[in-house]
């Protein structure tokens, strides 16, 4: 099994939650984060004085899948989440070892 | 005691309206600050109220408004102190006039609201009790006396009044005494409290537009009594200063957003909350001597200079955090000034003219007296006051405490609470361990 995490732009989330649900992903959880990559931020005026915004906003999608699908999601999320401009975000899968289903208390796959 | 019913009306309605503008004042500041410091905010406003209200039945009117013997020119005495015998007396024996105690408490609301506009400069980081201090010094040492010298006259036939009065400056409703007075005093107080941790590296922008812009209506709305109640009758007078506080308001508001929307791109709702304030303030002092396009006028030179004058503290290096002087000094220099410019006795013939009615530049110069006066004497005197609380007391929170949020610090309270982890419950607290059982048995 594996973890799917993507940071995206946030107005990127519907369609990649789309592009999921198309795939038959069951599940996933979308929390908001800031941060910046290569972009390094920009600045924004306001009131008269510029600042130097360094953490951009940004959401984190997580998706728990069986490792032979994880490359095809990773495809899935990066075509939906593309803008082909600066800032678009980032997609890593990393293993996991155990998952459980807390109301069954089902284990591995077939709690996924 | 003969008063004429209609104006005592509209100045028990004034006064109310101008008491309402302080808890205005403390939404638009409220909403200006970052959110673990609104409370905090919201509070310094709502404290002056107390403050300033219970000095002003004590002595601060008496200061203010009666005759004080050799320093008339300067200063009030304590002959109404405690405005004790007040309730028989009206404000003049015609039948015109109201009960002294309605222009009492008028004037009461005035005294709260110049104390309560400083704390804008302060915010997040000034310690609660050292405002406390500041607030009753403040109005006894610098308001009470600048209110004495424009505004005290114990009329015509006797000829003794402030020494601004005396002059000839003309001070409507309190550019100086209100607006430049608060604004400058400001200035000296982010002085001595110095820079928020992290200004202006990380931008502080406001934490809820909605209550600024609410502030600003609650002000505009208030401000109507602040203008046109200064005529202190229900006439011509009051319905020249009303349209004009409608007509300058309008354009400095709209002038700001355009110099906005050419120097950064957008028009903001911040932006135009204050240029509302701007223009309130700019025509304070002016609205019974102009026309109402004079008003215009006036409201669209407000605007436009407040806009920039507010960017002047970050190329000056000091923290007046939701913006005072760039606002109330700056705006009410523009109103004090423009009156020599735009004054004109056609709308008021206690008015005077200024250089476009003809008057030549006479005006101008006294209004210019005025202005620096109340600059020099409220700058100085506020910085040694401040100074001195930070010497006695200490006038800023630690960096810890101010880095926490000064609502949870000072105040015990947090105006949001949209976690879902709680950090207590409530009911008691538990009952203390019970002391040990063994007995001390005496020998």
């Amino acid at each position: 099994m594996k973890l799917i995490t993507a940071v995206i732009k946030p107005f990127k989330l519907d369609e990649v939650k789309a592009a999921l649900e198309t795939f038959g992903v069951k599940g996933l959880t979308v929390s908001e984060a800031s941060g910046f990559g290569r972009q390094k931020g920009h600045t924004e005026v306001y009131r008269g004085a510029e600042y130097k915004v360094d953490l951009v906003p940004k959401l984190r999608i997580e998706v728990l899948v069986e490792s032979e699908d994880a490359d095809d999601i990773i495809d899935v999320i990066v075509k939906a989440a593309r803008t082909d401009k600066i800032g678009d975000g980032k997609v890593w899968a990393v293993p996991v070892d155990a998952v459980v289903r807390v109301r069954t208390g089902e284990t591995g796959p077939d709690a996924l | 005691m003969k008063i004429d019913s209609g104006n005592t009306a509209w100045m028990l309605t004034s006064t109310a309206l101008v008491l309402l503008m302080t808890p205005g004042l403390a939404f638009f500041y409220g909403g200006m600050s970052r959110a673990k410091s609104v409370l905090n905010m919201m509070m310094m406003s709502f404290v002056s109220i107390a403050v300033a209200g219970m000095i002003w039945v004590g002595y601060g009117y008496s200061l203010a408004f009666s005759e004080g013997g050799g320093l008339s020119s300067f200063i009030g005495g304590f002959g109404d102190a405690g405005l004790v015998g007040l309730e028989k007396l009206a404000t003049a024996d015609d039948g015109t006039g109201i009960p002294q105690l309605v222009f009492v408490a008028f004037q009461a609301t005035f005294a709260i609201i110049t104390v309560a506009l400083i704390s804008g400069a302060v915010a997040d980081r000034a310690k609660f009790g050292a405002w406390v201090v500041f607030s009753a010094l403040w109005v006894t040492v610098v308001y009470l006396p600048v209110a004495h010298w424009v505004w005290w006259s114990d009329g015509e036939e006797n000829g003794k009044a402030g020494w601004l009065f005396d002059l000839g400056a003309l001070d409507f409703a309190g550019g100086t005494v209100v607006h430049i007075n608060a604004g400058v005093a400001a200035l000296a107080l982010a002085l001595v409290l110095g820079k928020r941790k992290g200004w202006p590296r990380d931008p502080m922008r406001p934490h809820n537009l909605p209550f600024v812009l609410l502030g600003a209506g609650l002000l505009w709305f208030g401000w109507f009594g602040f203008n046109a109640g200064s005529a202190l009758s229900a006439g011509s007078t009051a319905a020249v200063a009303f349209i004009n506080t409608l007509a300058a308001t309008c354009a400095a508001a709209f002038a700001w957003i355009v110099v906005e929307k050419l120097r950064d791109g957008s028009s903001t709702t911040l932006g135009i909350a204050s240029g509302v304030v701007a223009g309130l303030v700019a025509i304070t002092p002016a609205c019974a001597y102009v026309t109402p396009l004079g008003a215009l006028a006036l409201g669209v030179v407000a605007g436009a200079v407040c806009a920039f004058a507010v960017g002047l503290k970050y190329k000056l290096g000091y923290d007046d955090s939701l913006d005072v002087v760039g606002v109330h000094m700056v705006g009410g220099i523009v109103g004090a000034l423009l009156i020599g410019v735009l004054a004109t006795t056609s709308v008021n013939d206690a008015g005077a003219d200024g250089i476009l009615a003809g008057g030549g530049f006479g005006l101008l110069g006294k209004q210019a007296v005025a202005v620096g006066a109340t600059l020099a004497y409220s700058f100085i005197v506020t910085l040694v006051l401040a100074k001195l609380i930070d010497l006695v007391m200490g006038f800023r929170i630690s960096e810890e405490d101010e880095q926490a949020g000064i609502d949870s610090t000072a105040h015990a309270e947090t105006a949001y609470d949209f976690g879902a982890v709680r950090t207590g419950v409530g009911g008691p607290a538990p009952a203390p361990a019970p002391e040990p059982t063994t007995t001390k048995v005496e020998a």
